[in-house]
């Protein structure tokens, strides 16, 4: 965290957004504690740190799981039912939009748009794009991501 | 390359193309030149598309497969990532080009089809069944039985003056770009033009803002350059928070030197030293290819101090959006970029009065500074050729939903909605009827059709009560529920209301509320809900256009458009959803009543066991029967049915 301090070293406001953005790309995610130490840093009160972080929807103070599953309810996606896989992947891990499982090993995110419209419905896990899924596909491919983390 | 290659091949390009627009060269120059554009190849070259849609359909797998296959067979080629071609459908995409032939493009080559087409393409034959088409190079050797490119209906219709090197070139190569006539407009403009006269050229084009509200650009860089200021920045939207809308993603990928050049060009006529592109987070890898190019272009000497000698510096940096709509809105970019939560202001002022730190700043979006060499190179007559009397040039949309084939269009603007659907596209999937075009994101509308020879321009949409938006098009097909979806788009709306002005914030609520009463069904319906609920349906549309009026920025003013144009042209729906409750799509589940038909129920029991309400009585081998003061409509049940005895009311 200190090298990303120093990449900042100007106490500029315009330097929050990528500051915080930096450290949640190498930490995953923000604590209390890091927003104290960004406040102090830039010399920005702590309660305007949290009006940024909370407006945007890219910061988290939530750890992610091991599988991080993300589901796009872009437009394309929605007609493409969507909410249906959604449901069925809270319904197999017993997890809501925006959190993660008891035993962390998977968390879930609903993304506005992941620009591949065209190829809709987009489910994206960890760094692996799936598309034209069958809800049991989905299925199959949870419980076998399941399945590896036992 | 060796070293010292590229040191030659850079002050070759930089000294002998860029600065010689007369266009004629030397023997040994057009050949250099020639190798670089791949006129002609010596050994076979595999280019893979990896853009976004490429990398979502496989296209990553299939890099991989091709690489060990190449070096497992010994065999001597060069593999280039290009960026989609806009046919995003067929993807993932892998040409081929052989020394002497023309460049031959497959689809669909996943993982597992990729060593097959190469297989056969590099031992001179074609599989006839993932042939796409082959390119149009003169003095090459045709493939026989192949079709061109260009006369597939995708292409035929299109008029691609931006997308011109889309899925040809690579976006990691700036010689590339050079050699097809890149940054030749940026050296003749620091060279040659005052800023001001930059800014009429742009205003004589009559080219309009791409990202909506179809403002002259020329006329914005003109308020941005007269505005007095010792620092003034220009900043390219690359936002794109619009779902449903991925063109300028696509020109990023496939062509960045093109936005870049654009951008330098803007930020000399406006008198600007500092540039910011403003990229969407997600946009992981458009931020990879922007950032390369950035790198390429100062290393060229094309950005950075002193371009070209002429004294004009200019500075670039990305920026990456956090996530949230609303920054779409230039005035919220601004307070965005200055670390504050993305407010919009009121305007005026406009931004290129007091924008960035209260400095003149002009915000463009990706389409708008991709069409910017184009014009410097031909003028702004040829530009104007191009479209209808309001709106001039080509435009892109990209094309998503249910239609046949999706992807990324370049078109002149005024082109009907029916020959974008069934000329280019090729109609509605699965052969089902088209009910609606849902065009400009989700504050955009829904366009039924009956208005499909509108033609897609500025006026002409206005004219209907449409916006052209960004371009994003989505085919809704007849299993769509109009209701459903006017709620979806509320919904996404009062997310992401930044919540500094009152109509929108609360409006948007109370909107969803509204369509929430009509599209679910309550757990008891007493007299008092549905009284509320009538209530509510009577003042929805009065509300709309108060929301409409009163907003302070793009989002709330637009907000209610889903609403009210489905009010306009698929009121019936509203109407059966109100007083009928019900749904004729069955997209609305609550509204859904299933029935057993007794001729085909063969009294399989599996619905019975499977209904989670135990609404469904009945004996083996009889037919059963759903109490419907039972059933929530969860349709489990019409899943389950072998026998398509079930059916919705």
């Amino acid at each position: 965290m200190q090298a990303i301090f120093e990449k900042y070293s100007l106490k500029k406001p315009e330097n929050l957004i990528p500051l915080l953005q930096e450290i949640q790309e190498t930490k995953g995610y923000l604590t209390d504690e890091i927003v104290e130490k960004v406040s102090a840093h830039l010399n920005i009160p702590i309660n305007r740190i949290y009006g940024v972080a909370t407006f945007y929807d890219q910061f988290r103070f939530k750890r992610r799981g091991r599988f991080h599953i993300q589901v796009c309810r872009g437009t394309s996606c929605y007609l493409c039912s969507s909410s249906s896989y959604l449901k069925e992947i809270e319904k197999l891990l017993k997890v809501q939009d925006g959190s993660v499982t008891r035993d962390k090993k998977f968390s879930l995110e609903t993304v506005n748009c992941m620009g591949g419209c065209s190829q809709s419905l987009v489910i994206r896990i960890n760094d692996t794009y799936y598309h034209h899924l069958s809800v049991a596909d989905l299925g199959d491919i949870i419980r076998s991501l399941k399945e590896k983390t036992e | 390359m060796p070293a010292q290659e590229i040191t030659d091949n850079k002050a070759f390009l930089t000294e002998k193309v860029i600065k010689n627009y007369s266009g004629i060269f030397d023997k040994a120059s057009l050949a250099k030149i020639a190798g670089i554009r791949r006129d002609t190849v010596d050994k076979p070259v595999i280019f893979i598309a990896t853009g976004t849609c490429g990398i979502i359909s496989g296209a990553k797998a299939t890099l991989e497969k091709v690489r060990k296959f190449i070096s497992e067979n010994n065999i001597d080629a060069s593999i280039i990532e290009v960026g989609c071609n806009g046919f995003c459908s067929a993807e993932p995409l892998l040409d081929v080009q052989l020394p002497g032939k023309t460049r031959l493009a497959f689809h669909h080559v996943t993982e597992d089809k990729a060593e097959d087409v190469l297989n056969s393409a590099l031992h001179h034959t074609v599989q006839p069944d993932l042939v796409l088409g082959q390119y149009r190079q003169q003095g090459l050797e045709e493939w026989p039985n192949v079709p061109l490119i260009d006369d597939l209906p995708w292409f035929s219709r299109q008029t691609r003056h931006i997308l011109k090197n889309a899925g040809i070139v690579s976006p990691a190569s700036i010689e590339e770009y050079i050699v097809r006539g890149g940054y030749k407009s940026l050296y003749k403009t620091v060279l040659n033009y005052p800023a001001d006269k930059i800014c009429e050229i742009i205003e004589q084009s009559e080219l309009k803002g791409r990202a909506g509200g179809g403002f002259l650009t020329g006329k914005k860089w003109k308020i941005a350059l007269d505005t007095a200021g010792d620092q003034k920045y220009m900043i390219c939207n690359a936002d794109e928070s619009d779902p449903g809308a991925f063109m300028d993603r696509a020109i990023i990928e496939s062509d960045p030197h093109r936005v870049i050049e654009g951008l330098a060009i803007s930020a000399y006529a406006i008198g600007a030293s500092q540039a910011i592109i403003y990229v969407r987070s997600d946009y992981e890898n458009p931020l990879n290819i922007l950032e390369q190019a950035i790198k390429q272009a100062k290393e060229y000497g094309l950005l950075g101090g002193d371009i070209f000698g002429s004294g004009f510096s200019l500075s670039v940096s990305l920026r990456k959006g956090a996530g949230a709509f609303v920054c779409g809105e230039e005035t919220a970019l601004v307070t965005s970029l200055e670390g504050q939560r993305g407010l919009p202001r009121s305007k005026p002022p406009y931004p290129a009065e007091k924008g960035l730190w209260g400095h003149p700043t002009v915000i463009n979006n990706v389409e708008t500074l991709a069409n910017i060499p184009g014009i410097l190179e031909n003028g702004p007559g040829w530009f104007k050729s191009m479209g209808t009397r309001s709106s001039k040039g080509t435009k892109l949309f990209s094309i998503a939903g249910k239609a046949v084939s999706t992807g990324f269009i370049e078109v002149p603007m005024g082109i009907s909605f029916s020959s974008i659907i069934y000329d280019i596209a090729g109609g509605v999937r699965d052969g089902k009827a088209l009910k609606a075009i849902q065009l400009g994101g989700p504050s955009g509308v829904c366009i039924p059709p009956a208005e499909l020879d509108t033609p897609l321009d500025f006026e002409a949409l206005s004219g209907i009560g449409a916006k052209l938006g960004l371009g994003g098009l989505i085919i809704l097909d007849e299993k769509t529920c109009m209701v459903n979806l006017a709620r979806y788009f509320i919904d996404f709306l009062q997310k992401e209301s930044c919540g500094k002005c009152i109509p929108c914030r609360e409006g948007t609520r109370k909107m969803l509320d509204i369509l929430n009463g009509i599209t679910k069904r309550p757990k008891e319906e007493s007299a008092h809900e549905t009284l509320e609920r009538f209530k509510g349906v009577v003042q929805l549309e009065n509300l709309a256009h108060v929301i409409s009026d009163t907003s302070l920025c793009g989002l709330g003013q637009n907000a209610p458009n889903p609403v009210l144009s489905s009010l306009k042209w698929f009121r019936e729906e509203f109407e059966e959803h109100i007083f009928d409750r019900r749904c004729s799509a069955g997209v609305c589940h609550d509204l859904r009543t299933f029935c057993i038909d007794v001729d085909h129920c063969n009294g399989c029991n599996i619905c019975q066991k499977r209904c989670p309400e135990n609404a469904i009585i009945g004996s083996l081998k009889m037919p059963h029967f759903i109490i419907e003061s039972k059933c929530t409509g969860c349709g489990i049940c019409f899943d389950v049915c072998k026998f398509s005895a079930i059916y919705f009311k």
